[in-house]
């Protein structure tokens, strides 16, 4: 069993070179010995299936090189900065960052309505904006949820499943059950009968459907908080996912569903507005699909915000003891933040399926939930702009790394590590509560983790 | 009925590898108040180690089974042990004094970088190795039925046992297990009357992990592959079987792993492989919401 080695956690300044060239040393020796087998041997099923493996000690030295000199520069750097800490701007300069701050939303606002003008013969960039403004709303979604109520949800993705799913299935086939249909026929939503309209019906009903599993979901966890909440979403998702895989007579399992139809060309949405039907104008037509859908997130957020349920969210976030205490009932309070995040969810899937044409559980994994869920951290859980730019930069630097397709996970785990020891709060900055008593107390740190928040 | 006893010794079997699994997660919970996610990818790097050693072991031409085994178990705690106590250091220790979510949330990026380190490390493809115990006996054999009681399977519950005890001795009698103890009550006392408080944390998250280690081992011996992904579900059923067993005990963790198992078993037995691990989330699910302190864990005392 190896024993721990003594790092002190706050280097001694008076400590000379030999300390950091300890510090490093010991580093280096852990990482050799981690390494050792995981990186210095590689294994394979060889040919005939025997395992065959072989051996990479030039890989590991020079990982562990890199150890080696990372603890000295970090060490180093340690030093430099760490004292400084908290800088006080003049106030000039703090003045001309809120008026940036304040510009900044609106200046977005602007960017992203003229995306299809400026990129409209970059198809690439034209797909990556409406990626970019899926996870924008899914963001937004999600922060009701988290960054407003204060509910861990690591099971969303079962949303945006559940409202893909709706919409596929209704679109393909109108109601998902043959004999229901043959029995009342007059009941079933056919695609073709609906025409143009098909994908403005089914859309707000795969929300509200997604909407009603957010109610399903919130039931059973009303008593349950924190990281027991956390853990009951994420079954719940994996629940949603391994249904959706081995549901084979329903959702094709993993097969998925393909051939959801899109409001057909001829007859659709630019034949009536008298545009010429072109993969492009889709492109277009559909980010400024998404870019209004995402907006009415935002605007709803907004507005909830300032209604009762909003300030109850935000007082449940804060102390769900003293809310219900003041009389705030919890119930509807976190039933409508599950079922209201889950709605948009539902939304974003229904339009994920309608871009795709083609869904599987592939798209609707745990790690869907927990980019979400980073975007929403880097965002600093609660603040709009900060989501938005979180899944700017999360989504951007995803595709910057494409040529790295396998490092994608690993960067993206070590960010989301690096990330909470650093600036826990989100690197934007986070939402306060809407309204609070003028007089604030101090509250020592220690209490408030009594609280169990 | 010999159809219910093999699926009760397969249950059984497969119900250790996840309470030695659980107990890792029921001591950091008991300790530190979070849930180790990355808990489940730690199970997996041990399988990864054990296979390795194996490999190296064999090749280097060693044949005599049992010192492989002992030899490479060894190892496997070992390294898998640090690989636990540099998962603390690195992503949990900084964050103690932080908000809630902030460990959870770090768990989780933690859970990625192992899975993909091994994944990057050691390739995406299933790695199989041929049995290296085999053999075993027929319990009782009706004709058309034979109940079957494999070497692997005493292998396995043997060493569960041993371990076991081993590690309730520690908990119970030594001097480490009296401060982990401590800590678990309360950490500001427990410093004040001179327990290193950073140290027993780091050597809680160094015993689940070796424990985690053996069961990644049982796992490769049990069922004769590793892949990168399999920490995640294994991790998710394990902390169902120390919430089934009411986090925070130590008994109840192997308790609700043996639960598991046998749930686990007995559902794909008689209903459906398909829906095996939606069964074990399901239970998951209903236990939190009708006994969330679990069968043998203390009530949680809200305080304001």
């Amino acid at each position: 069993m190896a024993a721990p080695v003594p790092h002190p956690a706050t280097a001694d300044p008076s400590a000379g070179f030999g300390f950091i060239l300890k510090k490093a040393v010991i580093s280096a020796l852990v990482a050799l010995a981690l390494f050792f087998l995981m990186i210095g041997i590689r294994t394979e099923a060889g040919p005939s299936g025997q395992l065959i493996y072989w051996t990479r000690f030039g890989e590991l030295a020079a990982i562990v090189g890199a150890v080696f000199v990372g603890s000295i520069v970090i060490e180093l750097l340690r030093r430099w900065i760490g004292p400084v800490g908290g800088v006080e701007l003049p106030a000039s300069v703090r003045g001309g960052f809120a008026v940036l701050g304040r510009l900044l939303a609106p200046a977005l606002l602007i960017f992203a309505l003229l995306v299809p003008v400026i990129f409209y013969h970059q198809r690439y960039l034209l797909d990556l904006a409406i990626l970019v403004m899926t996870y924008v709303m899914l963001g937004w979604g999600l922060n009701i949820v988290v960054g407003l109520a204060g509910l861990l949800d690591l099971g969303y993705v079962a949303f945006y499943a559940v409202g893909a799913y709706s919409y596929a299935l209704l679109a393909q086939s109108g109601l998902p059950f043959p004999h229901f249909i043959d029995t009342y026929p007059y009941v079933a939503l056919d695609f073709l009968q609906l025409g143009q309209w098909a994908f403005w019906v089914l859309l707000p009903v795969s929300g509200l459907l997604a909407a009603l599993w957010g109610v399903i979901l919130g039931f059973p966890v009303l008593r349950l908080r924190g990281d027991y909440l956390a853990i009951v979403t994420l079954a719940f998702g994996e629940i949603i996912r391994l249904v959706i895989l081995n549901w084979q007579d329903l959702t094709g399992g993993p097969n998925g569903i393909s051939g959801i139809p899109l409001t057909p060309g001829e007859h659709g949405f630019a034949a009536m507005i008298g545009v010429p039907f072109s993969p492009t104008h889709r492109l277009v037509f559909l980010f400024y699909l998404i870019l209004a859908l995402a907006l009415i997130t935002n605007w709803v957020t907004i507005r909830l915000r300032r209604l009762p349920i909003g300030r109850a969210w935000e007082a449940m976030r804060e102390d769900e003891v003293a809310c219900r205490a003041l009389g705030i009932n919890i119930t509807t309070t976190k039933l409508s933040a599950f079922a209201i995040g889950a709605m948009f969810g539902g939304f974003a899937g229904a339009f994920f399926a309608t871009r795709q044409g083609f869904i599987s559980p592939e798209s609707f994994t745990f790690q869907e939930s927990a980019l979400v869920l980073a975007i929403v951290v880097l965002g600093g859980m609660g603040s709009q702009l900060g989501v938005a730019l979180a899944a700017l930069a999360m989504i951007g630097g995803f595709e910057l790394f494409r040529g790295l397709d396998q490092y994608r996970m690993l960067v993206f785990g070590a960010v989301m590590v690096l990330l909470m020891i650093w600036r826990p709060r989100g690197l934007i900055g986070h939402r306060a509560p809407t309204v609070f008593l003028q007089k604030r107390t101090e509250i020592s740190s220690s209490l408030v983790k009594e609280g169990h928040g | 009925m010999d159809y219910f006893f093999q699926q009760l010794i397969n249950g059984l079997v497969l119900g250790s590898i996840y309470g030695l699994i659980a107990i890792g997660y029921t001591m950091v919970y008991g300790i530190v108040g979070m849930i180790n996610f990355a808990h489940g990818d730690i199970f997996m790097i041990g399988g990864f180690i054990a296979l390795i050693t194996f490999l190296v072991l064999v090749s280097i031409g060693l044949t005599f089974v049992p010192v492989i085994l002992l030899l490479v178990l060894l190892v496997a705690m070992a390294v898998t042990a640090l690989y636990g106590w540099t998962v603390e250091r690195i992503a949990y220790r900084p964050l103690r004094q932080s908000f809630r979510l902030a460990p959870m949330l770090s768990a989780i990026g933690m859970s990625f970088v192992l899975s993909n380190f091994s994944q990057v490390s050691q390739g995406a493809r299933v790695k199989p190795v041929p049995p290296i115990i085999t053999g075993g006996y027929t319990l009782h054999d009706s004709g058309n039925f034979a109940v079957q009681l494999s070497n692997v399977q005493i292998v396995v519950v043997l060493t569960t046992v041993v371990l076991l005890a081993i590690f309730s001795y520690i908990v119970a009698r030594t001097r480490f297990g009296r401060d982990m103890r401590a800590c678990e009550q309360d950490q500001t006392m427990a410093a004040l009357l001179g327990v290193d408080v950073d140290r027993t944390i780091s050597m809680t998250f160094v015993i689940g992990a070796a424990l985690a280690a053996v069961a990644g081992m049982m796992y490769l011996l049990y069922y004769g592959l590793v892949d990168f992904f399999m920490g995640f579900i294994a991790g998710i059923k394990a902390f169902t079987a120390a919430v089934l067993g009411g986090i925070g005990s130590l008994p109840g963790a192997m308790l609700g792993g043996l639960a598991i198992g046998l749930i686990e078993t007995f559902w794909s037995a008689y209903f459906s492989v398909e829906y095996k691990d939606v069964a074990a989330f399901s239970i998951l699910i209903i236990v939190l919401i009708f006994m969330p302190t679990g069968l043998l864990g203390r009530p949680e005392v809200e305080k304001v």
